[in-house]
C-alpha cells in the first residue's frame, strides 16, 4: 500500500511542472486573449461582448489583405526553403563522406544560433543603397548610380528563406540519415532513373521530415516580425506588424487580441490542411524531429 | 556513398550548388562581423583600415562596445534572462522527460502533442497572450483589493516566463530523446544491489542524462538570448540586448559599434553551440 501511495505522489509531483506550464502559460493566456478579443468597446470604459473586433477586420480590406499577403508569402517562402534546402540536406545525409558530414551539419547549425537581428543587419549592410553589393557593382563599372536593393518583396522573401531554411534542413537531414542506402540502390537496380528514384523512393521516405520542416518554417515565417520590418521597411505590411501597431502604437488591446487570434487560427488551419493533404500527424512529424 | 550512379558533371554541379549555398549562408554574417574592424564612422565600404576602436575606444564619436553603457546593460539583462530561462526550462524539461518516458497516465499521447504545440505557436501570439493575462490579473487585483503586483507588469519576470513558455518544449524534446535510449537494466542492477531509488537517480540516471541536460541548457540559453518576437511585447524598462540593438538599427546613422557587438555575439554563440555538440558527442557512446 505504501509503495502505491508513493508512486501516486511522485506522479503528481512530476506532473505538476508540466500542468503549471501548460495551464498558466499556454491555455489560460489564450483563453484570456479570446475573451479580450470578444470585448467590444462601445464607449470609453464601457464594454460589451460581441464580434465587433472581428467585424472590423472584415470591413477593413487593408487588414485582411495583409493577412492574405502574409499567408501567401509565407507559403512561397516555405516552398522555396524546401526546394533550396532538400538538395543540401540530401548532400549532407547521403553524398558527403562520413567526416565532412558532421562538419557540414555543424556549419549549418552555427548560423541557427545567431540572432535573426544580426542576420537581418548583415543583409541590410549588403543590400542597402550605400551597401557592399551596390558599391561593388559601381566599382566594377556595371552600374552608374547607387542601387537600392532593400525594401521590396523579393528581398523580404530571400531574407525570410535565409532566416528559416535551417529549420527545414535539420529535420530533413535527420530523416534522410535514417534511410537505408540499399533502398536507393534497389531503386536503381530495378531500372529506375534518378528522377523516378527521387519521386518514388526518397521523397515518400522523407515525407515526415518534409512535413515537419514545412510546418516549422511556415509558422516561423508567418509569425516573424524582424525580417519583414528590417528588410521590407515601413510598408512591408506583415500581419505581425499590424498586431504590434494595434497593441503598442494604438493601445487597442481588444483589436490586437482579435488579430492575434486570427493569425493563430489562420496559421493553424493552413498547418491542419497541410497535415491532412500529406496524410501525416503532428505527433509523427514535429514531435519526432 | 551514392555518387557512382551519377555522372561526374552532375556531381560537380551539385557540389558547386552546395558551395554556393554555404556562401549564401555565410555572407550576411561575414558582412555584419567584418565592418566591426573598419576604421570608419559608417558600417559601409570603402575599407578605411583596420581598427579595434569599435570594441575598446572610450570616447565619442567612436564609442566602443565595452564602453557603451546601454549596450552593456542590455547584454547584462539578456544574460540574466537567458540564465533564468535555461535553468527553469532544463528543470521542467527533465521532469517532463521522466513523466512521458517512465509513467503511464490517461491521455498521455494527447498531452505529448500538447507539449509540442508551444513550439508552433507564433512567438508574437505567445507574447501578447501572456501580456494580456498578466495585465488583467494585475489590474483586477489592483482595482479589487488595492494590491499592486509589480512583477505582473512588463519586465524581466514576464520576459522569462514568455520565453520559457516555448523553450521548455525544446528542452523537453532533447532530454526525452536521451532518456528513451537509457538502458533500464542499469537501474535494476543498482536496485538489486540494494541502492535506494533516490540514490539510483542521483548516481546513475541523472549522470546519464547530464550531457543532454547541458546541451538543452545551452540551446535554451542561446534561443533566449536571440529571442525578439516574444520579448518585444513583454519588455519593461530593463531592455535586453536584442531590443536595444533593434532600436539603434531602426535609426539610420548607426555606427559600427553594432557590428562589434554582432561579432561578439556570433563568436560567443558559435562557441557555445560547439560546446553543446561536443558535450553530447563525448558521452553518447557510453
Amino acid at each position: 500500500m505504501r509503495q502505491s501511495d508513493f508512486r501516486r505522489l511522485s506522479l503528481i509531483l512530476l506532473f505538476a511542472p508540466f500542468a503549471l506550464w501548460i495551464l498558466l502559460l499556454i491555455v489560460l493566456p489564450h483563453i484570456g486573449m479570446g475573451v479580450l478579443a470578444l470585448r467590444e468597446k462601445v464607449a470609453p470604459r464601457v464594454y460589451e461582448f460581441g464580434f465587433g473586433n472581428f467585424l472590423e477586420f472584415m470591413h477593413e480590406p487593408i487588414y485582411w489583405n495583409t493577412l492574405i499577403r502574409t499567408g501567401s508569402m509565407s507559403l512561397l517562402v516555405t516552398a522555396l526553403a524546401l526546394l533550396i534546402g532538400f538538395p543540401i540536406a540530401y548532400y549532407i545525409a547521403k553524398i558527403a563522406g562520413p567526416r565532412s558530414r558532421g562538419a557540414l551539419f555543424l556549419v549549418c547549425l552555427i548560423p541557427l544560433w545567431v540572432s535573426d537581428l544580426i542576420r537581418a543587419f548583415g543583409w541590410i549592410l549588403l543590400l542597402r543603397e550605400t551597401g557592399v553589393i551596390s558599391s561593388a557593382l559601381q566599382a566594377a563599372g556595371l552600374i552608374d548610380a547607387p542601387v537600392e536593393l532593400l525594401y521590396n518583396d523579393a528581398t523580404v522573401v530571400i531574407g525570410l528563406v535565409y532566416t528559416v531554411i535551417l529549420f527545414m534542413i535539420v529535420p530533413l537531414v535527420s530523416t534522410l540519415d535514417g534511410m537505408d542506402n540499399a533502398m536507393i540502390e534497389a531503386g536503381y537496380n530495378l531500372g529506375g532513373n534518378g528522377f523516378t528514384v527521387l519521386r518514388r523512393i526518397i521523397i515518400p521516405y522523407a515525407m515526415p521530415g518534409i512535413v515537419a520542416g514545412c510546418i516549422i518554417v511556415f509558422m516561423l515565417t508567418a509569425g516573424s516580425y524582424l525580417t519583414p520590418i528590417l528588410l521590407g521597411g515601413k510598408y512591408s505590411s506583415w500581419f505581425t506588424e499590424t498586431i504590434y501597431q494595434q497593441f503598442i502604437t494604438r493601445y487597442n488591446w481588444e483589436g490586437g487580441a482579435a488579430f492575434g487570434f486570427l493569425l493563430l487560427a489562420f496559421t493553424s488551419a493552413v498547418v491542419w490542411i497541410g497535415l491532412k493533404l500529406s496524410r501525416q500527424t503532428l505527433a509523427g512529424t514535429v514531435a519526432k524531429s | 556513398m551514392l555518387q557512382r550512379k551519377q555522372t561526374w558533371g552532375f556531381l560537380l554541379g551539385y557540389q558547386a550548388y552546395v558551395l554556393a549555398f554555404f556562401v549564401f549562408l555565410a555572407a550576411p554574417l561575414v558582412a555584419a562581423a567584418a565592418f566591426a574592424f573598419n576604421d570608419s564612422l559608417f558600417p559601409a565600404l570603402p575599407w578605411r583600415g583596420f581598427t579595434l576602436d569599435w570594441f575598446f575606444n572610450d570616447s565619442e564619436p567612436k564609442l566602443g562596445m565595452f564602453h557603451d553603457r546601454r549596450l552593456l546593460r542590455g547584454l547584462y539583462y539578456s544574460f540574466v534572462i537567458a540564465t533564468g530561462v535555461a535553468l527553469l526550462s532544463v528543470f521542467v524539461g527533465t521532469c517532463n522527460a521522466f513523466l512521458f518516458v517512465r509513467r503511464e497516465f490517461p491521455a498521455k499521447n494527447f498531452l505529448y502533442i500538447v507539449m509540442v504545440v508551444p513550439l508552433v505557436i507564433p512567438g508574437v501570439i505567445l507574447g501578447i497572450s501572456i501580456l494580456v493575462l498578466a495585465s488583467s490579473i494585475a489590474n483586477g487585483l489592483e482595482e479589487g483589493y488595492g494590491i499592486d503586483l509589480g512583477f505582473l507588469r512588463p519586465g524581466i519576470f514576464l520576459v522569462v516566463l514568455g520565453q520559457f513558455s516555448f523553450i521548455a518544449t525544446i528542452t523537453s524534446l532533447v532530454i526525452t530523446a536521451r532518456l528513451r535510449k537509457f538502458d533500464a537494466t542499469m537501474e535494476e542492477a543498482a536496485l538489486n544491489l540494494g541502492a535506494s531509488r533516490l540514490r539510483v537517480l542521483a548516481t546513475i540516471t541523472l549522470p546519464y542524462l547530464r550531457p543532454a541536460m547541458i546541451a538543452a541548457g545551452i540551446v535554451a540559453f542561446l534561443v533566449s538570448f536571440e529571442n525578439f518576437n516574444t520579448t518585444l511585447f513583454l519588455v519593461g524598462s530593463e531592455t535586453p540586448l536584442t531590443i536595444t540593438m533593434f532600436d539603434r538599427m531602426a535609426k539610420a546613422g548607426s555606427t559600427p559599434v553594432l557590428n562589434a557587438i554582432s561579432f561578439f555575439l556570433i563568436v560567443g554563440s558559435g562557441l557555445l553551440a560547439l560546446v553543446s555538440v561536443v558535450v553530447q558527442r563525448d558521452r553518447s557512446g557510453g
